[in-house]
């Protein structure tokens, strides 16, 4: 059984088919239909809901998209969705500011934003604004085709304005105790939400065809894009020791279940530029679920992670029935979609090395959409400069080639070189030696190889000029002036790094 | 007797509230914020709703050999199948021309295309056993090309030209001649709630039909052709939709017609709603254009004749592309004046999805043409473009130019014949270059540019001049509905359909404008086809241009037989009554008012046995066009806007950034200026959108590989310019004799769009002193504008 608050009430759901999704259940069995579908993929925004998870004895609640989470996800969480939100015809701030900036026209997506800036508005101190950069983040995964989104922005920006009062029936429901295993089951299968790993490796041994499930932003994809049928789906995103995130002298520890979202912080501290990455991956939604094991595992060539992670010489542990190892990432995938995982195995946890002052990391992505796209290309380099050479070079690259990979031709163009444009120039020449990448959807091929030469070009430039401005989605201002940018191609006569 | 009267009213004495010219919210908003605005989808299902797919075919062009839909009957859940055979009545539903069958009978034409329809208990259930089926083909050679379709000539309708003089002498006479040719492609509208419709068999055997359409009366028609039953059998409601952007104009009806036809068999309720995926691979989209140009000129930049060739990727049915490719003609001068020019139009057939309406119906292809040829023109003569669109503007005369008599020449007759009566651009732009800082802004960025070693900045100013009225002369035309209750509530039904625009609300703006009263007591209902019939499309941005007049006539109705009333009843004539201020005022022959709470005396009326109901309709005047010829005057009035652009390029990726957009737009009188500007922001981003972000991209074969949100990217949230002004044309009432002298906005600023496209452009540009005009097909993704950026430095190298 699994058990639930859904705008205050505990519900409990024991007869129900595995494969679920939350927006499915809202709307066919709850005839909660003030949200929406727009894509059924989690790139809209329309189906958003608030998930709340009991911390500390505090509920803390995210925006997700109900489209692409499964029900066995929610055991033991609080839901809330648009049509809790008033207080009888007292409109919530998110509300009332949508009205009176009419950000809506057609309606259909305005439910999701309402969510997303609700959100927003309930985890931001009452005596704090929000930055146009926190406006465009809580919002990023929110297509809106009508209003062009200048209405949207400006009621976020108003929003504490209004009073608000708090409903604490739908916020702060008393806590529920957690039912064994969360299992629910029909005449299709069966589902679990598993609490500790004891109970996942238990479940995992009786059911090695169960499909683990964390953030479920691919796994839900099957069941919505392709129409195939989960039968047996065991979620790991309530298990407490696979969420942790630690450091010590030499580590930094993610685990296997932590979100996109918690590994904010640390990434922040610790890799600014892997952090920013995150800000392109997906959107809020999509990061409050999915997880950075689960971009592991998936294994997808255009996963954002890996080639980072790869490039910052990780490690990942892996967990199941015979124990417990740790391999190098960069040995975890050995073809298209196929990795070393086996059967009943899991990702425990993701380790980086601390970085070395003298260690550069850049990391790039290159898509149509700045916000909530998929790669075209992910650069990610490491290196180490002293004395103006480059002593050291880890590369990481994703949309080059079936698996996420390092390019070895280029790492060997730049290792003992001096610190210049020119060498990262020569060393993109190599591109076309380590990688032969397709033509598909999201770029040629040739453009592929042509931007992975650009942007090593920058990668210098950048190292070179650290105070300038040098990606355009990073501007924010219309007042760039010829001072911010990068002036010249060649400036390491006089500044070597 | 039941009380009548709200007390309440009385105390309404004071100017009433949300009147034309007003700032009202849109008539729905609190409700969509609270998730209770109910969409087809959203409606209570019925018992017995049954669910449906379509097994679409799996080639771009093939004959269908066999077919063994035996899985599919067997899968869980499915009740029904049904093929062509199973269709009572007419099979083709294309809206204008033939072409568009329900289900396919033998021949596919686009991958995708509906061949079987099934009805079971779940939606998932339908979905899953779609995929079941086993048909045998017979593959066809496709055509998938505008290329090809123009080498093979390969048309769904026959070519058709526009002539003003004598283009080719003109050519031959210029001091300078160029050319260019482009490419742009289509656009998924992407409205966020797909299409869908739910249908109830009736006890009469008709047929009650929910739908998210631009078009009831047309659903209604094609309804009640494929089950063979007389039209006033079959009620179409729409009471919203979630976006439409055209993509409901036609699109819409299909789905009807095939949950109608599983009802028809069934008896049972039938819901149709698509997925995204369905819904980009089986419906229309924005016609891709294969465009080219040939333009002389003088010294100054000044057209001497143009010679320019549109032609428009139909996909595999004429659907409305007649009409859109003829807009696209249209709108090839955008806002020029051309003197002498040839401009040809073709219907390219391909086998893919048949292209559709979409939010300007050709016209934005027509113009951004016009915009190339203009940056061209500039960058040949080493010329700001905006200063060789200033010159070239309607209306604006030169003295060197003359007519064969000596006067100067007006230059204000387009290539179709019809003048530009009022000459709106020439003012409206230098407000815009004065507000936008046009000129310091163009010396800062060549600075930056000049001291930036890789981020390039671009500016543009482009205008649009877009012709309002439907080409087609009977769709301009619509009737309203109104009553008025005893309360004094009023009730405003019209044909015109809301899909987020605003349309009910500047219709119950006008009701209450007509009568002086609240707009709180004026309610809207759904559009329905039982209420006013004979509908045209929402469509061509005529919505409230055509139903506001007509809620207007039905409003001017009723208050003939109250003011005849009022006047017999206070002894005084008909123009002594008035109405303000939500009250009935009669002066008497002694100059006493009388004035009465508008309840009040609704409910004197009532017991005078006064008719408190109305309908009225309304027709354009002055529009002519005669096709043969391809001269008249299609347009009652033109509206206009400008906006400028300003981008920053990353030339070392391709990717860049809108930063800044001022615009300014001509709607005349604004019924709503709130309305308003909201159509023009969200306008400028869906043009922007089209032709940078939002690639559609197909394979070799004919498959729609961008067939998803995560694939099709529209703008997101930070895609909006940081920096964004958007402002209404102040004090210019329409010439016309429009709703209040307003002017359409629903489609006009999509064109300014093309601002940031040419802003990008001019970006790349600059790498070789604003000397080059690099080509850039649309959409330009990063990927395109690196490949200008390639084209640019290698013209760098040879020069
Ligand atoms: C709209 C949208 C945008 C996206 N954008 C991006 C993007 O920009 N960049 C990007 O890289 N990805 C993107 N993704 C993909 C996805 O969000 C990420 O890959 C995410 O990290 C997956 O994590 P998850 O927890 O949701 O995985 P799930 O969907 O739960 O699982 C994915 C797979 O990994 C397995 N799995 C999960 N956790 C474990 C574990 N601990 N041990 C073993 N196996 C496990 C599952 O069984 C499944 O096969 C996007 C997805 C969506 C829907
Ligand atoms: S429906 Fe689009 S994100 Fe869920
Ligand atoms: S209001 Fe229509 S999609 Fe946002």
């Amino acid at each position: 059984m699994i058990t639930f608050f859904l705008n205050g009430q505990e519900v409990s759901e024991h007869n129900i088919q595995p494969d679920m999704t939350v927006l499915r259940y809202l709307r066919t069995r709850q005839s909660l239909t003030g949200t929406k579908e727009g894509c059924g993929s989690g790139d809209c925004g329309a189906c958003s809901v608030l998930a709340g998870e009991m911390h500390n004895g505090e509920w803390h609640y995210r925006a997700i998209n109900s489209c692409i989470t499964f029900l066995a996800q929610i055991d033991g969480k609080s839901l809330i969705t648009v049509e809790a939100l008033a207080n009888g015809s007292e409109l919530h701030p998110a509300q009332q500011a949508m009205v009176d900036k009419h950000g809506s026209q057609c309606g259909f997506c305005t439910p999701g934003i309402i969510m997303s800036l609700t959100a927003l508005f309930e985890n931001t101190p009452s005596d704090k604004t929000f930055t146009l950069h926190e406006i465009y983040d809580a919002l990023s995964g929110n297509l809106c085709r009508c209003t062009g989104y200048k209405p949207i922005i400006d009621a976020a920006k108003s929003m504490k304005s209004y009073p608000g009062k708090v409903k604490a029936e739908i916020w702060t429901p008393s806590s529920t105790s957690p039912s064994n295993k969360g299992e629910t089951s029909n005449e299709e299968g069966q589902s679990w939400s598993a609490r500790t790993e004891s109970e996942l490796k238990e479940i995992l041994a009786h059911h090695p065809d169960a499909r683990i499930v964390a953030g479920a932003t691919d796994l839900a994809l099957e069941v919505t894009q392709m129409n195939r049928r989960i039968n047996k789906l065991v979620a790991i995103n309530q298990i407490d020791s696979l969420k942790t995130i630690s450091e010590d002298a030499n580590y930094i520890t993610i685990g296997g279940a932590a979100s996109l979202t918690d590994c904010e912080k640390v990434l922040e501290a610790h890799f600014p530029e892997f952090a920013q990455l995150l800000e392109r991956f997906a959107a809020r939604q999509v990061r409050n679920n999915g997880t950075m094991g689960g971009n592991i595992a998936n294994a997808s060539p255009i996963g954002d992670a890996p080639p980072v992670l790869i490039a910052l010489n990780a490690d990942i542990e892996i967990a199941g029935a015979n124990g417990n190892r740790w391999i190098p990432l960069d040995t975890f995938y050995l073809d298209y979609k196929k990795t070393l995982l086996q059967t009943g195995e899991y990702i425990r946890a993701i380790r980086i090395p601390r970085r070395e002052a003298c260690e550069h990391l850049k990391v790039y992505k290159i898509s149509k959409r700045i916000e909530d796209d998929i790669s075209a290309v992910l650069l990610a380099i490491k290196v180490k400069v002293q004395g103006g050479q480059i002593t050291a070079v880890r590369t990481g690259f994703g949309g080059m080639a079936a698996i996420p990979k390092a390019g070895a031709a280029i790492e060997a163009a730049l290792i003992n070189q001096p610190m210049t444009v020119e060498t990262f120039r020569k060393a993109g020449e190599k591109a076309s030696e380590d990688f032969q990448p397709f033509s598909d959807v999201r770029a040629t091929a040739g453009y592929r190889i042509q931007v992975t030469q650009g942007l090593l070009e920058k990668a210098a430039l950048e190292i070179l000029n650290p105070e300038s401005v040098s990606r355009v989605e990073q501007i924010f201002t219309t007042t760039l002036s010829a001072k911010d940018v990068v002036n010249t191609y060649d400036p390491q006569e006089n500044n070597n790094a | 007797m039941r009380k009548l009267i709200d007390v309440e009213d009385n105390k309404r004495m004071r100017p009433a509230k949300g009147k034309t010219g007003e700032s009202m919210k849109h008539e729905s908003a609190a409700k969509q914020v609270a998730g209770t605005a109910v969409y087809v989808d959203d409606m209570p299902e019925l018992p017995n709703t049954l669910h449906v797919a379509v097994g679409g075919s799996q080639y771009a062009h093939a004959f269908i050999k066999s077919m063994d839909l035996s899985a599919v009957e067997k899968a869980p859940g499915v009740v029904k199948i049904i093929t062509v055979k199973d269709v009572p009545g007419h099979t083709d539903i294309g809206p204008v021309f033939p072409g568009d069958p329900v289900l396919v009978e033998s021949e596919c034409e686009y991958i995708g295309q509906p061949i079987f329809a099934i009805a079971a208990e779940t939606h998932e259930q339908a979905k899953a056993a779609v995929g079941l089926a086993q048909i045998q083909y017979k593959e066809l050679e496709p055509t998938l090309t505008v290329d090809k379709a123009m080498k093979d000539q390969f048309f769904v309708r026959p070519t058709h030209s526009h002539q003003r003089g004598d283009a080719d002498k003109a050519l031959s006479d210029s001091e300078h001649v160029i050319s260019a040719d482009f490419y742009v492609k289509g656009q998924e509208h992407f409205y966020l709630e797909g299409q869908i419709s739910t249908v109830v068999p009736t006890e009469d055997g008709g047929m009650d039909v929910f739908t998210s359409s631009q078009h009831p009366t047309e659903v209604q028609k094609l309804v009640a052709e494929v089950l063979d039953i007389s039209i006033n059998k079959v009620n179409v409601e729409v009471r919203r939709m979630g976006g439409g952007f055209g993509g409901k104009e036609t699109q819409a009806a299909p789905l009807a017609c095939i949950a109608s036809l599983l009802a028809h068999h069934t008896k049972r309720p039938v819901k149709y709603r698509m997925s995204r995926g369905d819904d980009m691979i089986m419906t229309g989209k924005r016609h891709a254009f294969q465009n080219d140009y040939k333009v002389g000129f003088n010294e100054q930049g000044l057209i001497q004749g143009a010679v320019i060739n549109v032609a428009g990727q139909c996909g595999n049915s004429p659907d409305l592309s007649d009409a859109i490719v003829d807009r696209a003609m249209f709108h090839s001068d955008n806002a020029y004046y051309l003197n002498n020019a040839t401009i040809t139009g073709y219907r390219c057939k391909t086998h893919t999805v048949s292209a559709t309406a979409y939010r300007g119906f050709g016209g934005p292809q027509g113009v951004i043409t016009a915009e190339l040829m203009m940056d061209d023109i500039a960058r040949h003569l080493g010329e700001d473009p905006l200063t060789i669109r200033k010159r070239n503007l309607y209306g604006v005369k030169h003295d060197s130019m003359r007519l064969e008599d000596g006067s100067i020449d007006p230059r204000n007759e387009t290539h179709y014949g019809q003048t530009v009566e009022q000459e709106v651009l020439p003012e409206l732009i230098s407000q815009l270059e004065e507000s936008s800082e046009y000129w310091k802004r163009r010396e800062e960025i060549k600075q930056f540019n000049a001291n930036s070693a890789f981020l390039k900045k671009g500016l543009a100013l482009t205008p649009v001049k877009f012709g309002i009225s439907f080409t087609v002369q009977f769709l301009n035309q619509a009737g309203a509905l109104v009553h008025v209750y005893t309360d004094g509530s009023i009730q405003v039904n019209h044909g015109g359909t809301e899909m987020g625009q605003g349309l009910y609300v500047k219709v119950a703006q006008v009701v209450a404008n007509e009568f002086q009263v609240d707009l709180d007591t004026i309610q809207v209902t759904a559009t329905r086809t039982d209420k006013v019939s004979n509908t045209s499309p929402t469509a061509a941005s005529s919505g409230s241009d055509l139903n506001g007049m007509a809620a207007r006539d039905a409003c001017l109705r009723i208050k003939a037989g109250m003011i005849k009333y009022a006047a017999e009843l206070h002894g005084t004539s008909e123009d002594k009554i008035r109405f303000e201020s939500n009250h009935v005022v009669a002066v008497k022959a002694d100059g006493e008012e009388v004035w009465t709470p508008f309840a009040e005396f609704t409910q004197n009326a009532y017991m005078a046995r006064v008719p408190l109901f109305s309908s009225g309709h309304y027709q354009t005047p002055k529009i002519h066009y005669d096709r043969n010829t391809g001269k008249g005057r299609p347009f009652y009035y033109f509206a206009n806007g400008a906006s400028v652009s300003e981008v920053i390029v990353d030339t070392l990726t391709g990717e860049y950034k809108v930063t800044r957009v001022d615009i300014l737009q001509d709607v005349g009188a604004s019924l709503n200026p709130a309305i308003d500007i909201g159509q023009i922001e969200g306008a400028y981003i869906q043009g922007m959108g089209w032709l940078t972000t939002e690639d559609l991209v197909w394979s070799d074969n004919g498959r729609l590989l961008s067939n998803g949100p995560a694939t099709y990217k529209i703008p997101a949230v930070g895609d909006t310019p940081i920096d964004f002004r958007v402002k209404l044309m102040e004090q210019l009432p329409n010439k016309e004799e429009t709703i209040y002298r307003s002017k359409a906005v629903g489609e006009p600023p999509f064109m300014l769009g093309i601002s940031a496209w040419s802003a990008l452009r001019d970006a790349v540009s600059s790498m070789a002193e604003y000397k080059f005009s690099p080509p850039m097909n649309a959409p330009a993704t990063p990927e395109c504008v690196l490949n200008a950026v390639n084209e640019t430095r290698k013209h760098i190298a040879n020069s």
